[in-house]
């Protein structure tokens, strides 16, 4: 009787403790949403739709982005002001946090998962770090563009044997930084990819960078299985002889959509997407949509393309069927529809509408609203799916 | 044509025929325009203003220059750059305006 008193006692205790402090549960349902105007992230249960955490006091987020470690128990969030900060999401807390930049635009998590990597504006260059503490391990300034700044540097990403790829905006480069010696970064710089690369992505299996191009047509693709080979140009004919659109605000290219052998690009500065043939990297087609995309992201089975648009077409969300390359649904979910993240087999998508201070979940058979919950100003979503995806 | 209107704007503005207070634009807009500057000219420049892609929109940045130089700036763009001319969401005495708040230190 005693010891059953003691067993009840016990487990009260415990279960008080660990609503109080921290979760004991699996991770891989959970994923974190930037509230960008209020400094705080939202960690969230993807299969109930509800908040579980708020965590407040990460910097400036407008703009920032996350990724995982590979245990899927930590985020690493990179913020505009250069704040790099770890966030355990099952006690919902801060364990780390450096500001370690004037100005930064994205970071990326080293294959191994040892290495965290910022790319910085201000001062222009990439800096790593210890994914453990979050202590400095190198530092790579980029070009010097004049006696006071370095070229800003974008698209930074992760790549198969321990590598990081980033571009340079001001100078147009494309660098291959090898980390295998963390006290010895190897770097392999491809000069003169293109007039002003703005971002990069990485194809799902690591093997192909392509920086997209602001100051002229076409994209610069770099084969990861032959760096030596040097960048090249893809897609410069397109949208030759067509008007090109002033661009109210600039496409992200992470959200790198595969579907089958077939790549979707957003057209800058054309209501269009892309769609090339991977390997000769020709183009087959484009799709004419709502406004200018921003985001261009497939179904995890590549079934169809999700795309949000820029200001002012920032309303709207378009689904494309990648067999016959047709819109088949436009979505008017609100205004600031600004990011989407699908689940990681793909039933769902989550949206976030940052003027209707909500995140809205649809499902992707119907195509219907079947969610919504709130959020103070939300941006990008990242579920922890991501720790296990090159190029994320 | 567009030329000859930043032209003649120029010019109005020099000779200060088309200054604006900002009793002239409604309170509403005015929340509104500060809206788009922090959400959507912030994608470019940063939420706070501080620098992105675009430089940063801060008074002591901007201190060199004019309030009519910037305010056509925002309405024209700047070609070759990823600045983009807002004269189709913005008219000449917002943008007027918005250089002002800038130029005070709309952030601080
Ligand atoms: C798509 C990106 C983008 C967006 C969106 C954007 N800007 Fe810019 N802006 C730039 C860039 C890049 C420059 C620098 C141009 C140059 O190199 O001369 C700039 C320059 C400026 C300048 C001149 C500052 C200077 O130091 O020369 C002003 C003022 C300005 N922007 C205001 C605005 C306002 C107001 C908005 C919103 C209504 C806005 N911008 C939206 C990219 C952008």
């Amino acid at each position: 009787m005693r010891f059953l008193r003691y067993l009840l006692m016990a487990s009260a205790f415990y279960s008080a403790q660990a609503s109080a402090e921290c979760l004991t549960r699996g991770t891989g349902d959970m994923g974190i949403i930037i509230e960008r105007a209020a400094g705080s992230v939202q960690v969230v249960d993807r299969s109930t739709h509800q908040a579980l955490f708020r965590v407040e006091g990460l910097g400036d987020l407008s703009h920032a982005s996350a990724v995982y470690s590979r245990d899927e128990r930590y985020a690493y969030v990179f913020g505009r002001d250069g704040g790099l900060t770890k966030v355990d999401i099952l006690c919902g807390k801060i364990t780390h946090r450096v500001v370690q930049g004037g100005n930064s635009i994205g970071g990326a998590i080293s294959q191994d998962g040892s290495l965290i990597a910022v790319s910085n504006y201000e001062p222009g260059g990439v800096k790593i770090f210890s994914s453990q503490d979050l202590t400095l391990v190198a530092d790579i300034p980029a070009t010097a563009v004049n006696s006071e700044k370095r070229a800003k540097t974008v698209g930074l990403v992760d790549a198969p044997d321990q590598r990081f790829v980033f571009s340079l905006y001001d100078t147009g480069e494309t660098w291959v930084v090898d980390m295998t010696d963390p006290a010895k970064p190897q770097i392999q710089k491809n000069l003169n990819v293109g007039k002003l690369p703005y971002d990069g992505l990485i194809t799902r299996d690591g093997r192909y960078y392509i920086a997209g191009l602001f100051g002229q047509d076409g994209l610069a693709l770099l084969d990861l299985w032959h760096p030596e080979k040097g960048t090249r140009l893809i897609l410069q004919d397109y949208g030759k002889g067509e008007q090109k659109l002033p661009v109210y605000k600039m496409p992200h290219l992470e959200g790198w959509a595969m579907a089958g052998n077939r790549a979707f690009l957003p057209g800058v500065g054309h209501h269009q997407v892309l769609v090339v043939e991977r390997g000769d990297w020709n183009p087959v087609g484009k799709i004419s949509v709502h406004g200018q995309p921003v985001f261009v992201m497939a179904r995890p089975d590549g079934r169809q393309i999700w795309v949000n648009f820029a200001f002012p077409d920032n309303d709207t969300i378009q689904v494309i069927d990648t067999e016959s390359l047709k819109v088949i649904k436009t979505l008017k979910p609100g205004k600031g529809a600004l990011h989407m993240e699908f689940a990681p087999r793909g039933e769902e998508v989550w949206i976030s509408i940052r003027d209707k201070d909500e995140i809205q979940v649809y499902d992707t058979r119907s195509l219907e609203l079947i969610h919504s919950l709130p959020v103070d100003k939300p941006s990008g979503i990242f579920f922890t799916s991501r720790a296990h995806t090159t190029g994320l | 044509m567009k030329k000859n209107i930043a032209l003649i704007t120029a010019l109005l503005i020099a000779t200060g025929i088309c200054t604006v207070n900002a009793a002239e634009i409604h309170p509403q807009r005015q929340a509104e325009l500060l809206y788009l500057l922090k959400h959507d000219c912030g994608s470019c420049h940063g939420m706070r203003l501080e620098g992105g892609l675009g430089p940063a929109l801060t008074a002591k940045r901007l201190a060199p220059y004019g309030i009519e130089f910037l305010a056509l700036t925002i309405v024209q763009g700047r070609p070759g750059t990823p600045m983009p001319p807002w004269r189709p969401f913005i008219t000449d005495p917002e943008a007027y305006w918005l250089a002002g708040q800038l130029k005070q230190g709309v952030n601080q």
